[in-house]
């Protein structure tokens, strides 16, 4: 899932304080699993900035709304009757959530709830860990199921460092060395020969670093 | 100031705070008529938006009283309950609202004395701090 976190709610009150008409709108999504754009999270953003506005000694309207997803237009297009009963709306989505709604509802101003952070999974309960750094050329097999893209720290494909020592990597005691980890996986699966063979360069014109990217089906495409 | 007789919600798990509560009851001590009474089944249940209601609606204070944390009747309820405490008091203070007005009390089914005393410890901590919101 992509995971996010809350932004701060003071500037999330500073972003939005010349607006008396807020729509909070949610996300079913990766954000509703992450707990951070759910409708549960609505409900609670809504109730913070309706207490704020008491605080204040405004009149501040705030409406909820979660929808299914805000990466998929159809989507998108369940707000187009009540949108424009506000003046602002604060998205709690992933970064794509925002844009969609600011590209499909141009005279309207769209506020990030939350910053995103990774693609990742939940390791335990309330606990996400970084799994995929959405190169575009996946790899994951050749070093036993874990990605060094995502995990090493240089993203080594030849580890590991200096920097790995009793499993842990250099920059936090928190941080696993993942070259540790698909050593260790290795010789459990008596492969460890395998990692003798040079990895090379990476192209990474799949990844961020060959510009914005598009992906067309044509079997899909209408 | 002293006029000021502030509005408090207290959620009160149904095991030990309700308990605590009967005993205080033939104590014949009495709970401030300020303090409103939310029982619920266990304070695990509570989630952040019960919490937040409360001062939405014009309460100045709110808490929870529940389990000693060794000795819930579910077992990590009261743990769960003082964690979402926790969190509310940093989204108060994100409104720069004082985060004294929301608390959380360990009891357990005898402590009647201290059920009345948890609740005039509250009332004093936010008739302290004024009323919360202006509108």
């Amino acid at each position: 899932m992509i995971v996010a976190e809350s932004k701060p709610i003071k500037e999330l009150l500073e972003m939005v304080k010349d607006f008396k008409k807020i729509l909070v709108v949610g996300c079913k999504g990766c954000v509703t699993v992450c707990n951070v754009g759910g409708a549960k999270e609505v409900a609670i953003l809504a109730s913070t900035i309706r207490i704020s506005g008491k605080k204040e000694g405004l009149d501040v309207v705030v409406g909820e709304h979660t929808l299914e997803r805000q990466c998929d237009p159809e989507y998108i297009n369940e707000l187009k009757d009540v949108i424009g009963d506000y003046d602002a709306v604060i998205s709690i989505a992933c970064g794509v959530g925002p844009q969609f709604l600011s590209e499909r509802y141009p005279d309207t101003r769209v506020f990030p709830g939350v910053n995103t952070k990774f693609m990742g999974g939940a390791v335990e309960h309330g606990v996400w860990s970084e799994r995929c750094a959405g190169c575009g050329t996946c790899v994951v097999h050749n070093f036993g199921g874990l990605c060094p893209i995502a995990r090493c720290s240089k993203s080594l494909l030849n580890g590991p460092c200096g920097g790995s020592s009793n499993g842990k990597c250099e920059i936090s005691k928190d941080v696993d060395c993942v070259w540790d980890l698909i050593v260790t996986k290795m010789m459990e699966q008596d492969r460890l020969d395998e990692l003798i063979e040079f990895q090379a360069p990476k192209n990474w014109t799949t990844a961020r670093d060959g510009g914005p990217r598009k992906m067309i089906r044509e079997e899909l495409v209408k | 100031m002293d006029d000021f007789k502030p509005q408090i919600v207290a959620f009160c798990c149904a095991n030990c705070a309700s308990s605590a509560a009967n005993v205080s009851h033939d104590m014949k001590k009495v709970l401030p008529d300020n303090i409103k009474v939310i029982q619920v089944p266990c304070t695990g249940r509570i989630e952040t938006l019960h919490l937040l209601k409360p001062f939405e609606e014009g309460a100045d204070g709110v808490y929870v009283a529940g389990c000693q944390a060794d000795s819930c009747r579910y077992i990590s309820g009261i743990t769960k309950a003082a964690k979402r405490v926790a969190q509310v008091k940093g989204i108060l203070e994100g409104l720069s609202i004082e985060p004294e007005r929301i608390d959380v009390f360990h009891l357990s089914a005898g402590k009647g004395q201290e059920f009345v005393e948890v609740a005039d410890r509250m009332v004093n901590t936010v008739k302290g701090l004024g009323p919360v919101l202006t509108a």
